[in-house]
């Protein structure tokens, strides 16, 4: 089956394309960028990065902007997969989705008017054993984004790793915040995963910090040999 | 033991991630479970386990549909069964229902209308199908949502079919069949 994965960049959707990848023929990638940073559907700090990641991977990235007005970027959402199916005869579609119900039915819905498969192959799998799993497959994930008290600008940049799961499990417990980031309180951009024939060198970053937030702006980035 | 029977279109599917590992991760903590795609199932299978679940599968699956007299052991099945969405549909088949177009995507109201051991009163939960069913005279409805039938059990067994994913919402409701088992059993 010819699958697109709807891909942030992030861990929940390289794990999405590993899993999918394993089982049916992933051509190509799909990337919504939102210019609303309170985008519920597709807000991601260094969405941008997703052109160099596609190419790390040898995949076509089917890139598309919106505004972030609710229900118009689905109607945006909805033309790019159109696009995908009408050039590269995809089938189905693949989304990161772990636990929002808001999310999931909002594509399945997209998924069932054009006619195509919808999977969730991360779908409500425990948090915890998620960021586990992105470990032990050698993912190369740093946290781009912070979202929610306690994070702070402390936690931009850093590698997901044994001892960050213990942490944010540990957080989780205390804040009742989601140590996978599925509520948005963390945002993460995969730099290497498997599927990577190059990894992705930064270059130059900024960190912005507001009240309750703070982000790892990646302004320069290279492919480089693994 | 209990056996989830994964409805995927094919064995080892994409939608296995999706349908069969939640329920596993309601039924791991309570109950030794097995599991077993349609398509393989045999008479050992279903006769060492104590009860059956089978899946759900995607919107676009209607795989298992197509084959459901290869569960026409379901007529003389004595132990508890629950169907799930696709499962609960197959299930209505063999026991001569017919499928009703009616399209839910996302959560919605269901309302029980007969007592039952699994669910009571009224609850949101989470919907992904394009049809529900007319049922036969062998089998009670159980609950049902502003557009359709929502749940259904036969009238002389413990066979069970709901038609919304409690794997997502309603956790509860498998954790309840899975007592059901046990009590079964004693």
């Amino acid at each position: 089956m010819r699958l697109a994965v709807l891909f942030s960049g992030g861990k929940d959707s390289t794990l999405a394309l590993l899993k999918a990848a394993e089982k049916e023929e992933v051509v190509c990638l799909i990337t919504i960028a939102s210019k609303n940073k309170e985008s519920y559907m597709f807000h991601t700090p260094n969405i941008w990065i997703a052109r160099l990641q596609a190419e790390a991977i040898g995949l076509p990235l089917i890139q598309k902007l919106t505004k972030g007005v609710k229900e118009q970027e689905l109607e945006d959402l909805k033309n790019a997969i159109r696009q995908a199916r009408k050039k590269l005869k995809i089938e189905g579609v693949v989304t990161g989705a772990v636990e929002s119900v808001y999310q999931a039915e909002r594509i399945q819905r997209i998924c069932h008017e054009l006619d195509l498969w919808c999977f969730n192959p991360l779908w409500k799998k425990d948090q915890q054993k998620l960021l586990e799993e992105i470990v032990e497959k050698g993912f190369k994930a740093i946290i781009s984004g912070v979202f929610a008290y306690p994070l702070d600008k402390s936690w931009l940049g850093k590698e997901m790793n044994k001892k960050l799961i213990e942490e944010l499990v540990a957080l989780q417990k205390e804040y009742k915040i989601s140590p996978s980031g599925e509520g948005g309180e963390i945002e993460t951009t995969v730099l290497d995963a498997p599927l990577f024939r190059k990894k992705i060198e930064v270059l130059n970053f900024t960190i912005e910090e507001n009240a309750n937030s703070g982000i790892y702006l990646i302004n320069k980035a290279r492919l480089a040999e693994k | 033991m209990i056996l989830i029977v994964d409805m995927n279109y094919k064995k080892d599917s994409l939608g296995f991630h999706e349908f069969v590992l939640p329920i596993i991760a309601v039924v791991k903590n309570m109950e030794e479970y097995g599991i077993k795609h349609f398509s393989e199932l045999n008479q050992t299978d279903i006769s060492s386990c104590t009860g059956i679940i089978l899946s759900g599968t995607a919107l676009k699956d209607n795989e298992s549909l197509n084959h459901f007299e290869d569960f026409s052991w379901i007529r003389e099945y004595e132990k508890p069964i629950l169907g799930i969405c696709a499962g609960m549909q197959t299930i209505s088949l063999v026991f001569h229902s017919s499928l009703k177009e009616c399209l839910e995507i996302g959560m919605r109201q269901i309302t029980t209308i007969k007592e039952n051991p699994l669910f009571s009163s009224s609850f949101r939960a989470y919907e992904l199908h394009t049809y529900s069913i007319k049922p036969s005279n062998e089998l009670a409805i159980l609950a049902e949502s502003e557009k359709c039938v929502q749940a259904i059990s036969h009238k002389g067994k413990d066979i069970y079919g709901v038609l919304f994913h409690p794997e997502v919402r309603n956790e509860e409701i498998i954790e309840q069949f899975v007592l059901l088992l046990g009590f079964k059993r004693e």
